[in-house]
């Protein structure tokens, strides 16, 4: 089949599945209540995309597929093209997005059901894809943008879902506005690349970093990071994720875990050959993305919300992938963004359908005549031993949770591995930060295990916290529920093979290198791989097995205290940290501080003031001529006689006395 | 098939139907004369579209119908209008929105319809003259002429402040146009002696092939752009428009933001940039200052309005004043963003005040604090409004992101007003634009229902859905496929950039030769009675 016609499939068909599962229902309203119909096309529109980016990646030669549709805009130099690209790394990508977005869409069929807005949900979701796939697939950054900020308004509808409740509403907002600022530094990049380069195709950009002198260049790529950070909640721009939480947890699952949010690291990778170009920014990154990793973890210790566990969590890997980004390893980022989308999919799944249970748990409950009004169904206090009622999502929320600790045979042990080995490998090379950047991140990956740990046995094992559990349990999900669940641990256990540490077999069986680095023909730059040391087998051993060492250490201790004492033992780490526990659990204020420095001097002091001053100019104005102003009013007003005829006579008189001056002059 | 005077037909068919509104007394007889009148104008301007050609020399206006001098022969004052690529993008936005207006006042006004519909009328006549005029007198008196007729919308048919809006409207205008006509007539004077021999004369092309000399560009340059920066509304000369809005009846705002407001921007492409280009090069940099300015400065006053008309209106003043960056940064991509950036706003704008006007039909309320969870109540009408929000705010995929993408990456790369900072800051602008637009659906559309009679309000009807549907679907193919529409203006706009940089080259050479007293160079000199310009006959 031809390609480019491939590619115009894979785009329009998402966009189609949004149009009917959308904009039909909107306007005829009887087919909103189609659940079947409705999700069915809405899963096809992903599934079949799916199956076409896998075709594409079977087929693919190793020459990059451009498949240009048509010019979007051009004046003077600026042309910009609807051009997508194929190659190694939209294909990694394109094959990420697609296929765990349609079992997360399979997955909504079964969490959705019964909501009145379940196609509205199916055409945001279609809607996301379509913008998604044209972030990852653009020829230039033009239509990378416009994916970029689609994916964006595709966010903002699903965090305010259910609009009826202004929390989540404010939590939308909240999200599209940080975003826009990071958006706002995207178009600064665009405007000064083009500027020097008079284009803002890939190949014009990548091949033009020589041209431009290197504070330019540095000045562009911390322009584009700072554009990461919004969308892939970084340090200073992460604050909207956790509140993002507010959307239905599918979205959780697909937006604000697996895909959008690691756009930024894409990103990243695409104009590595740029970013490796400047040693500043890209230590910049690598220290920003472990200050994340960190603070994010830390905070993930101390919340009961399971939802915001996984969200700090997604924070805090996302900096991993930074960490690597920043070392100049642009293959391990793009690999770990692979591994995190399979385990926390799955995890954020498996909360869904924990909240689904103790759904029914207080619905049940209130049937029995408690007082619910102040149950949280996402509340780990009043869970425990779900186990017991949910085995698959048990089994497969423990499978990710190890994947995710770093335990040593899954996957995230191998792309969390490799991070951590790049970046002392980079500090080994003479990256001075990259030293610091591995202390961290190896603290990190300890408090990982603890905290996903910690968050696995408060819900799943342990005793029932809720009332009455000998009579009142909750049930298993349905099968399109624990489908994607099964699949998704499944590719959570097996996913980290495609990047064999180079331990073994001198990297030659690290199939993702070879698949996405430059040295190997692929399009993603690698200086971990240029710098010329190498760091002796005997240290890389070293190092795997401290890695290793750490997750179990930190997945057993954790099991061990939270077994034993369950909610007590936070009590246990709040007495011995402290003031510094204290931190954690206000989440360092960061909302306070921006709200006290940013957005009410904005609003009360700059808006309303400029406000008030706006009126007084006004009035100081037209006071000024004020006799002019009332005096003629009247007169008018007077002459306001409502008959239209005499208007029409008073404007002919004005035009003859106007022609009368022009005969006079 | 060619019409003969089609052009002119399509600038006075409105006017003869605001004439038959002095005989027609039935007001639903009067409506729908209205509106086939407005629908006719627009089908006829289609013609002007499709037959346009955009490749064709600029510098020969197509569709032109001229007269000979009309009051003597010692005045080279004419009726000469035609399209070319400037204007008939805006022609196309005023014939459409000829219909959508007659469609949203068709319950909105009350009282005195009859006279309402001839005043819309009227003013389509007076909007159409302004974009097609190739002479500067006509121009003006065109551009008087749409003051009259809005000048009464506001007044009789606006909401409780409306003489108060409507004077404030007519003298703020008035004064600008004072001084348009002082500038208007020296010029007509100076033109005619350059390069007509010495008999007075505004044929824009006449004046284009004049060079003046720097110090009389300046001032003239001033008296111009005042006078156009008051219908931008530039800031600070901003002031008159938030009251105008308000107070104007839904399709009194729709005609003010859609195409009145054009005026001004057009007015500064039209003729300050190319009749005074030097000037127009030296005060680029403090207008677009003064964009910028009023780019943060009308988003931030918009946040803190309670009343979402106000805050529509000040989003114009934010959202022209990236226009006005555009146009002052010689750039042929920010110029052609400019220009287009005006269609976007015409159309984004536009709904948005239809959207809020629907609501006033049903609330009789403009404060945000009055609603509050009605996307509940009033889903499709919540869909249209999400829709002109985004596009508002610039998102890529709808028309405004196109407009702002090319004036801002237009004008970062200008030599003019390229400089980092000054463009950063009006990149903020999508910030702020989408900070103020989102609380307002919050306040507006999210949440829940508090009210009963927000409760009960009714979706939009079919005749609400014929107004905003065309505008949708604009709104979406300029910001798919912004190329037909671009390319309409093109070749225009290159030749408009030429001639500016043409003339500021060769003006700025004879003025530095003078100084340095090689040549006798163009100088204007006023004797008492007649201007005498030497060396500059063409």
């Amino acid at each position: 089949m031809d390609s480019a016609f491939l590619v115009r499939l894979i785009l329009l068909l998402p966009l189609a599945g949004a149009v009917i599962t959308g904009l039909l229902p909107l306007f005829m309203p009887g087919l909103r209540k189609q659940e079947s119909l409705i999700g069915t096309v809405g899963t096809l529109a992903v599934a079949i995309p799916f199956a076409l980016v896998v075709w594409l990646f079977l087929t693919f030669d190793g020459e990059p597929i451009i498949a240009n549709f048509y010019t979007w805009m051009a004046a003077g130099e600026l042309s910009v093209d609807f051009a997508y690209r194929i190659d190694e790394l939209s294909l990694i990508m394109g094959l990420v997005v697609t296929g765990v977005g349609a079992l997360i869409h399979l997955y909504s069929i079964g969490y959705m059901h019964g909501d009145d807005g379940f196609w509205k949900f199916f055409a945001y979701l279609n809607l996301f894809i379509f913008a998604m796939l044209n972030l990852i697939l653009a020829d230039n950054l033009v239509v990378l943008f416009l994916g970029w900020e689609g994916v964006g308004l595709c966010s903002f509808l699903l965090i305010g879902f259910w609009y009826t409740d202004l929390k989540n509403s404010a939590a939308a907002n909240k999200a599209f506005i940080v975003n826009r600022i990071g958006d706002f530094a995207f178009l600064l990049a665009m405007f000064l690349l083009f500027r020097e380069l008079g284009g803002l195709d890939f190949d014009t950009l990548l091949n033009g970093v020589d041209q431009m002198d290197s504070t330019t260049v540095s000045i562009a790529v911390l322009l584009l990071f700072i554009a990461a950070t919004g969308k892939s909640a970084q340090i200073p721009l992460f604050v909207w994720l956790p509140d993002a939480m507010a959307g239905p947890t599918p979205v959780s699952a697909l937006i604000h875990a697996a895909t959008m949010v690691t756009s930024g690291l894409y990103l990243l990778a695409r104009m590595s050959d740029m970013v490796i170009a400047t040693q500043t920014i890209m230590a910049v990154i690598a220290i920003v993305g472990a200050l994340t990793a960190i603070m994010a973890a830390t905070i993930a210790i101390t919340q009961y919300d399971i939802k915001r566990v996984l969200a700090y969590s997604t924070v805090s890997q996302l900096g991993f992938m930074f960490m690597a980004a920043g070392v100049g390893a642009f293959f391990v980022a793009i690999f770990h963004v692979v591994t995190h989308a399979f385990f926390k999919a799955c995890l954020f799944l498996g909360s869904g359908s924990v909240i689904h249970g103790m759904h029914e748990v207080e619905h049940k409950l209130e049937h029995k005549g408690h007082d619910m009004s102040d149950f949280d169904a996402q509340d780990m206090r009043t869970m425990g031993n779900l186990r017991k009622y949910m085995p698959s999502t048990d089994i497969t929320f423990l499978i990710s949770t190890l994947a995710i600790a770093g335990i040593p045979l899954l996957s995230g042990f191998f792309s969390k591995d490799e991070i951590l080995f790049m970046s002392f490998q980079a500090g080994y090379n003479g990256m001075a930060v990259a030293y610091f950047v591995w202390g961290v991140g190896l603290v990190t990956a300890l408090l990982t295990a603890i905290y996903m740990t910690r968050c696995y046995v408060l819900t799943f094992r342990g005793e029932e916290r809720w009332p009455e559990p000998e009579k009142v349990t909750p049930h298993e999900s349905p099968s399109s529920m624990t489908i994607p669940l099964w699949t998704l641990a499944g590719l959570a256990i097996v996913g980290g093979y495609i990047g064999i540490p180079a331990v073994i077999a001198d990297g030659d069986w690290n199939w993702i290198h070879h698949y996405l680095a430059q040295d190997y023909g692929g399009p993603v730059a690698d200086l971990a791989d240029t710098a010329g040391f190498s760091v002796p087998l005997a240290l890389k051993w070293m190092l795997i097995a401290l890695g290793g060492g750490i997750a179990i250490a930190g997945v057993a201790f954790s099991w061990v205290v939270y077994n034993r004492e369950g909610l007590a033992y936070d009590d246990v780490l709040r007495a011995r940290f402290g003031a510094l526990y204290r931190s954690w659990e206000v989440k360092y204020r960061w909302d306070e501080v921006y709200d006290a420095v940013v957005v009410s001097p904005m609003r009360d002091i700059f808006a309303e003031g400029f406000a008030r001053t706006d009126a007084k100019v006004v009035d100081g104005f037209v006071n000024g001529v004020a006799t002019v102003t009332r005096g003629v009013g009247r007169l008018l007003s007077r002459l306001q006689t409502g008959v239209i005829h005499n208007y029409a006579l008073m404007m002919m008189v004005g035009v003859v006395v106007l022609l009368g001056l022009i005969l006079l002059m | 098939m060619t019409i003969p005077y089609l052009l002119s037909i399509v600038i006075f068919l409105p006017l003869l139907g605001a004439l038959l509104t002095l005989v027609i007394r039935d007001v639903s007889t009067v409506r729908w004369m209205a509106l086939g009148t407005t629908v006719a104008t627009f089908l006829l301007s289609c013609l002007l579209y499709l037959g346009f050609d955009p490749a064709a020399d600029p510098s020969i206006p197509q569709f032109a119908d001229v007269t000979g001098p009309l009051i003597s022969d010692a005045f080279d004052v004419k009726y000469f209008v035609g399209i070319d690529g400037l204007n008939i993008l805006l022609v196309m936005l005023t014939t459409l929105l000829g219909p959508i207006v007659v469609l949203s006042s068709w319950h909105y006004i009350q009282q005195h319809q009859v006279g309402y519909y001839g005043l819309l009328l009227l003013l389509q006549t007076g909007v159409l003259g302004v974009f097609t005029s190739f002479d500067l007198f006509f121009f003006y008196i065109f551009f008087e002429l749409t003051l009259i007729p809005m000048y009464f919308i506001i007044g009789i048919w606006g909401a409780e402040d409306r003489i108060y809006a409507a004077v404030k409207f007519v003298i703020y205008t008035m004064v600008g146009s004072l001084l348009l006509l002082a500038a208007l007539l020296y010029l007509g004077y100076l033109a005619g002696d350059a390069v007509n021999q010495g008999v007075f004369t505004t044929d824009y092309f006449n004046l284009l092939a004049l060079e003046i000399p720097l110090g009389t560009q300046t001032w003239l340059f001033l008296l111009f752009a005042f006078a156009f920066a008051i219908k931008v509304p530039l800031f600070p000369l901003h002031t008159w428009l938030p009251d105008a809005h308000v107070q104007a009846p839904t399709g009194g705002s729709v005609v003010l933001a859609g195409v009145l407001l054009k005026m001004g921007t057009y007015g500064l492409l039209r003729f300050c940039l190319p009749l005074f280009p030097n000037a127009a090069f030296s005060w680029a940099m403090p207008l677009a200052v003064l964009g910028v300015i009023g780019i943060i400065y009308g988003a931030l006053v918009a946040r803190a309005q309670p009343d979402a008309k106000k805050l529509v209106a000040y989003s114009s003043v934010s959202h022209l004043g990236f226009v006005v960056i555009g146009l002052f940064a010689f750039t042929i991509e920010a110029l052609q963003g400019a220009l287009i950036q005006m269609i976007n706003h015409g159309l984004s704008t536009g709904a948005l005040f239809l959207l809020l006007g629907m609501l006033y039909e049903r609330r009789h309320s403009r404060l945000m604090s009055d609603y509050g969870g009605i996307a509940k109540s009033v889903p499709l009408l919540t869909f249209f409004m999400v829709f002109s929000v985004l596009a508002s705010a610039g998102l890529p995929g709808l028309n405004g992101f196109v407009g702002e993408f090319l004036i801002l990456i237009g004008a970062f790369k200008s030599a003019v007003i390229g400089n980092a900072g000054l463009i950063a800051l009006a990149t903020t602008g999508v910030i702020l634009a989408a900070v103020y637009l989102l609380w307002m659906l919050y306040r507006v559309f999210w949440g829940p229902i508090t009210d009963e009679a927000n409760a009960k309000m009714e979706d939009i009807n079919g005749r609400e859905f014929a107004i905003l549907a065309p505008l949708a679907v604009l709104m979406i193919v300029i910001g798919f496929v912004p190329q037909p529409f671009l390319e309409k203006s093109e070749v225009s706009m290159e030749f408009l950039l030429d001639t500016i940089e043409t003339k500021h080259e060769s003006i700025a050479e004879a003025a530095a030769a003078e100084d340095s007293g090689d040549i006798p160079a163009a100088r204007a000199t006023f004797d008492g009675s007649s201007f005498t310009v030497h060396g500059a006959d063409k």
